[in-house]
């Protein structure tokens, strides 16, 4: 008798679970079955009436009924739910080609980027950065450097004075002096900075650019460590790839000398506009430090030897990013910046 | 430095590298070499024909029909030359060949110009007669060319001969950069002695040989050096009977393609000999030299002389002048004089060759306005003994064009001439140098190829003297290096101790405020250090301003370069105006750069130089915005603390209700503000701007990267709003202050979340609204504690005469 009750509960919930449209029409029957007043909390209630032996097996009948239409329920939920959310989803797509919300982060000078990039590989080698004033003494600049007072070279260069004695500095070689009158050895530095010439302003010169110096002082370094560390210097700037040729050049504070050409970058050495033709750009002066310029800086010729190096941060800036116009690095027109 | 391939081949006569070869090989030898250009560069088929009759074109006035024997055969050409006759001999370019240009004088085309037979006003015509132009060259270094027409070429030139071989145009110049040591190396036996050296080859220096007549040189001049500290050696010769005409034509060939300009015999062969050995000299006609004396002095201050060009130079006591008995006759190493220049007459010829102080002729050529090629030269510092090879070789040139008689002996002073230097050899030392190890006797073969010699028992190179540029042991390594090969040096890496690498702490907090900068919307600006002194009135400094004791260059490249700036505002807004001016829209810069502070004018010392980070934007934003960006440069550097705005910053070029003083702990270290929009007119911005100005060396050594965790809070915060009525003058600042003064150790953040100043509010007053909040980290705040501290708080707001608001 109670089980066919429980069998008719049963029967009708979940015909009427799996007729339901809605989430409110699912929490309806699960009140009208299974709530305080339900149709099986009440035959729970007309318990007194069966026998109490019966009582465990009836309950046990109203348990499974009331679990199979609680699962019922459950799963039933579970579907509608994830078709709501389905159907939330699919409103809610949007077209992915819109245009982006910029963030308006800025941007690095390029004279930085590349400048990063040099210091990045030479502190992954060990060397510090350093930095000297730019403006200068003539001793730092010119005769502690191997230039006397009437060497040609102080003519080359182009000079701007601000007394005798007193000058902007036209080579970050003078960071070199600085850093050897330390008297800390060794010496493994780079020093990266601002240098002026009296060159007047067109595409190609400027009469403020930068330069980033190299020195290494230590006993037993040679000229064949200058080579190999230069090289890897070019490898790691301009390309695996990259080749070096090394040609026989002069500086006064450097004995023996040499300028580093690389491989075109560009066309890989085959001849384009950027190498003018030749497959090859000069990138850099270097050489082994003057025995005169250690000496007058306080360091033993015979104890120690070294090399320098001296390039363009300009320079390869305007190469690697075919910047046709030197002028276009100081103007800080926007959208000019907003390129790199 | 230019040279011929047939010049250098007089003296390397086994040289037979193409061109390019040679370039290449002397540049990796150390002469770099920047290109070269083939004098018979698109001249094809072009040989010598004879006109043998001339009649005129029947239908055109100005063209006449030649009948020219070109050896093989004849051939009609069709011209409107006219400065030819019947029997000249003129190069011919036959149908199917190129010559190099036009003969209007416009610029050569890349390929020249194609020659095709055809017909002129109906006439055939199987050729062209060319004029010295379409052969690629001018009427300066052919000069017996006429001023417009044919070329015409000597009475016995070979008919049908290579015209161009003719010419001398089988030849290529080379142009080389030569360094400023390697004085040697600006004259022809340099560069032709380095190509030896390279090559491998014998180098054959010409054999200097003088035919003297009975007369002595000394009968007819001497010679006194007044001033040895500027003339180290005076060499004089004599040569008579001179018939001055001109020079042969190998002779104007060879200084044509150097860029020389024949002139006459005498004259081009001084100029020869310059190209030759590098040494400048000087022919003097000996008529007009008084008193048969050659005085080398001093000249006096103010007076004048007129050199060889007709030009009036204002001499002082610093200019080296060659003088005879009476007067000046020219300026030393610089430039003759025309009282004493050779002429047509002259008959009696002195050569001069001497040694001058390289500096000195430089800077007398600098004062005096004259820069010339013999300045060039001496300006380098020449080998005293080439004076003495210079003069014979240039009066074995004399003999050999037979234009005059040479006397005997040459008549000279000079100072005491150095001793050749000596260079202890040690390959060991070399190699370590190097890298290398290369062997002693390769060494030795490649200074013997260099004319460096050895001397075994003493074991030193002896350097000869025109190797001046020799003095070390790092000299004479460098010569193995470029002999031996850089290419064949090993590459290495040192093999020392691994040492750590850094920027400095400077730089760290620098490169911080890049990232902060760029962060917040800003791109990087590079300026010059540069300006005009215009600058401070643009940005409304006082007369008296600080900032105006700027230092001065002495020889700027104009007025607007020509201070060092003590200011750094200049760049940011003239950028900031360039991209107005191109309608950029919101542009946001930033730089960081140097100022530079005198600590006294005229600069005595080196100056202050103080790196600044300066920031400055147009378009979207305020104040505000600006204040936020300096906030988040001095937060991530752990200032965010203790920061204080004085808004009386004194700042006359910005808006003086906008702008402040930055300080930390007390210490001003920058300035932010609108700019006033009177400057902004005279840059020419048209919207507001806000710079920021932060002064590195005052922040750097506060900066710090230090952080320690101090706990995520783990009791609830209790929060109070506040909302007052506050006396217009009394600013947020002083709110804050006053808060945190009073609210304790629990106050944990305030945050003004309102500001309203208008008709809901008396005049004179604003409206604010603050939220507090207080915290204990170790329990649970309790009301009547927070209460206690809200009454400190709105006590203390009291006496600014702050009320809350009903």
């Amino acid at each position: 008798m109670i089980k066919e009750q429980l069998d008719k509960i049963r029967e009708s919930a979940l015909k009427q679970i799996e007729a339901t449209e809605g989430l409110d029409m699912l929490n309806d029957i699960r009140v009208n079955v299974l709530g305080k007043k339900g149709e099986l909390t009440s035959i729970l209630k007309s318990m007194k009436d069966v026998a109490p032996e019966d009582r465990p097996k009836v309950g046990q009948m109203v348990n499974e009924v009331r679990e199979e239409i609680e699962k019922s329920l459950e799963h039933t939920k579970k579907k509608m739910e994830a078709a709501v959310r389905e159907a939330k989803l699919a409103s809610e797509t949007i077209d992915v080609t819109l245009p982006a919300k910029k963030n308006n982060v800025g941007h690095r000078h390029p004279n930085t980027i590349t400048l990063e990039d040099v210091e990045n590989v030479f502190i992954g080698m060990g060397y510090e950065v350093a930095e000297g004033p730019e403006v200068e003494k003539d001793y730092y600049n010119f005769e502690a450097l191997n230039i006397p007072a009437d060497h040609p070279a102080k003519d080359e260069q182009d000079t701007f004075y601000i007394t005798g004695d007193l000058l902007l500095r036209t080579q970050t070689s003078s960071t070199q002096v600085h850093e050897m009158e330390k008297g800390k050895l060794p010496i493994k530095m780079i020093a990266p900075g601002r240098v002026f010439r009296a060159d007047e302003v067109d595409a190609t010169h400027s009469p403020s650019f930068h330069q980033i110096e190299g020195l290494v002082i230590d006993k037993d370094i040679t000229f064949a460590d200058l080579k190999g560390t230069l090289a890897e210097f070019a490898k790691e700037i301009f390309g695996e790839d990259v080749k070096v040729k090394f040609r026989p050049h002069h500086f006064p504070f450097t004995e023996p000398s040499a300028e580093m050409d690389v491989s075109c970058f560009k066309c890989g050495g085959k001849g384009c506009r950027f190498c003018k033709g030749e497959g090859w750009i000069e990138i850099l002066g270097c050489g082994m430090v003057h025995p005169h310029v250690l000496e007058m800086s306080g360091i033993d010729p015979e104890e120690y030897t070294g090399f320098a190096f001296g390039l363009g941060l300009e320079r390869i800036a305007v190469l690697k990013y075919e910047i046709d116009d030197m002028r276009l690095l100081y103007e800080n027109d926007i959208r000019f910046l907003e390129q790199f | 430095m230019d040279a011929s391939l047939s010049w250098i081949k007089a003296y390397v006569p086994d040289l037979n590298a193409s061109d390019q070869e040679i370039l290449d090989a002397l540049t990796l030898s150390g002469t770099k070499g920047e290109g070269f250009h083939r004098l018979d560069k698109n001249l094809e088929k072009i040989v010598v024909g004879q006109i043998e009759k001339i009649e005129q074109h029947p239908d055109a006035d100005k063209l006449v029909i030649c009948q020219v024997n070109i050896g093989s055969e004849k051939i009609q050409i069709v011209t409107g030359a006219k400065n030819m006759k019947e029997g000249d001999k003129v190069p011919v370019v036959l149908d199917g060949g190129r010559v190099a240009g036009g003969h209007d004088g416009s610029p050569n085309p890349e390929d020249g110009i194609k020659i095709k037979a055809g017909k002129l006003r109906g006439i055939e015509s199987y050729g062209m007669m060319c004029s010295i132009e379409e052969l690629g060259s001018t009427k300066d270094f052919y000069p017996d060319a006429p001023e417009d027409g044919l070329y015409i070429l000597p009475e016995d030139t070979e008919v049908g001969a290579d015209a161009v071989e003719v010419l001398g145009l089988h030849d290529t110049v080379f142009e080389f950069e030569v360094t400023s040591n390697r004085v040697d190396c600006y004259s022809i036996l340099g560069i032709a002695r380095e190509a030896a050296a390279t090559f491998k080859l014998p180098f054959k220096a010409p054999e200097v040989k003088v035919e003297e007549t009975e007369e002595k040189a000394s009968d007819y001049i001497s010679v006194e050096i007044k001033d040895a500290d500027l003339c180290s050696r005076y060499c004089a010769r004599v040569v008579t009977d001179v018939k001055i005409g001109p020079s042969p034509e190998w002779m104007q060939r060879r200084l044509a393609s150097n860029g020389v300009r024949p002139i006459n015999n005498i004259v081009d062969i001084t100029n020869y000999v310059m190209l030759e050995y590098g040494q400048p000299m000087h022919a003097f006609d000996l008529s007009t030299i008084a008193g048969n004396k050659i005085v080398v002095q001093r000249a006096k201050d103010g007076e004048k002389f007129v050199t060889l060009d007709g030009q009036e130079r204002n001499l002082d006591s610093e200019v080296i002048m060659i003088c005879d008995g009476e007067k000046e006759v020219a300026v030393g190493g610089i430039m003759g004089g025309e009282n004493s220049m050779i002429t047509e007459d002259a008959t009696t010829v002195l050569f001069e060759a001497a040694t001058f102080n390289g500096p000195n002729i430089r800077k007398s050529s600098k004062r005096i306005g004259l820069r010339t090629d013999a300045s060039g030269f001496f300006e380098k510092g020449l080998d005293p003994n080439n004076a003495e090879d210079a003069i014979n070789r240039a009066c074995q040139l004399v003999n050999e064009l037979g234009c005059g008689k040479v006397t005997q002996g040459i008549v000279e002073v000079k100072s005491p001439i150095k001793p050749l230097n000596r260079i202890k050899f040690d390959p060991e030392k070399i190699n370590k140098l190097l890298g290398t190890d290369i062997d002693r006797q390769t060494m030795l073969d490649i200074f013997a190829r260099e004319e460096l010699s050895y001397d075994e028992t003493t074991n030193e190179i002896i350097v000869p003297s025109f190797r001046q540029d020799l003095i070390g042991m790092c000299d004479i390594a460098e010569e193995v290096a470029r002999f031996w090969g850089y290419d064949k040096i090993p590459s290495t890496l040192p093999k020392n101790a691994p040492t750590t690498g850094k920027l400095t702490f400077k730089m760290t907090v620098e490169k911080t405020a890049r990232e902060v900068a760029q962060f917040c919307g800003f791109s990087q600006a590079y300026g010059y250090s540069f300006e005009s002194p215009k600058v401070f009135d643009k940005l409304l400094l006082a007369q008296d301003a600080p900032e105006r004791n700027a230092i001065t260059i002495s020889n700027p490249l104009g007025e607007d370069f020509s201070i060092m700036r003590t200011i750094p505002l200049n760049v940011i807004l003239t950028s900031l105006a360039t991209n107005y001016k191109r309608r950029n829209k919101d542009v946001k810069l930033y730089e960081i750069a140097n100022i530079y502070v005198a600590k006294e004018l005229p600069l005595k010392e080196l100056p202050d130089e103080r790196a600044q980070f300066v920031l400055g934007f147009y378009g979207e934003g305020d104040f505000f915005t600006m204040k936020g960006a300096v906030e988040e440069f001095l937060g991530q550097i752990g200032m965010a603390d203790e920061l204080e705005y004085d808004a009386k910053a004194g700042k006359p070029f910005l808006h003086p209700g906008r702008q402040a003083l930055v300080s930390f702990k007390g210490e001003c270290i920058g300035y932010l503000g609108e700019v006033h929009p009177e400057v902004l007119d005279n840059y020419g911005i048209g919207a507001r701007t806000y710079i920021a100005v932060l002064d590195l060396p005052a922040i750097v050594p506060h900066a710090n990267y230090n952080r320690v965790y101090t706990g995520i809070a783990k009791f609830p915060a209790v929060t109070r709003d506040i909302s007052m009525v506050v006396p217009t003058a009394v600013t947020a600042g002083e709110i804050e202050k006053m808060i945190k003064q009073r609210g304790g150790k629990k106050l944990e953040k305030l945050e003004l979340f309102d500001i309203y100043e208008g008709s809901q509010i008396e005049k004179g007053y604003k409206s604010m609204a603050y939220s507090l909040a207080f915290r204990d980290k170790e329990k649970t705040l309790a009301d009547d504690e927070v209460n206690a501290a809200m009454k400190k708080i709105l006590n203390g707001l009291e006496s600014l005469n702050i009320t809350l608001r009903s």
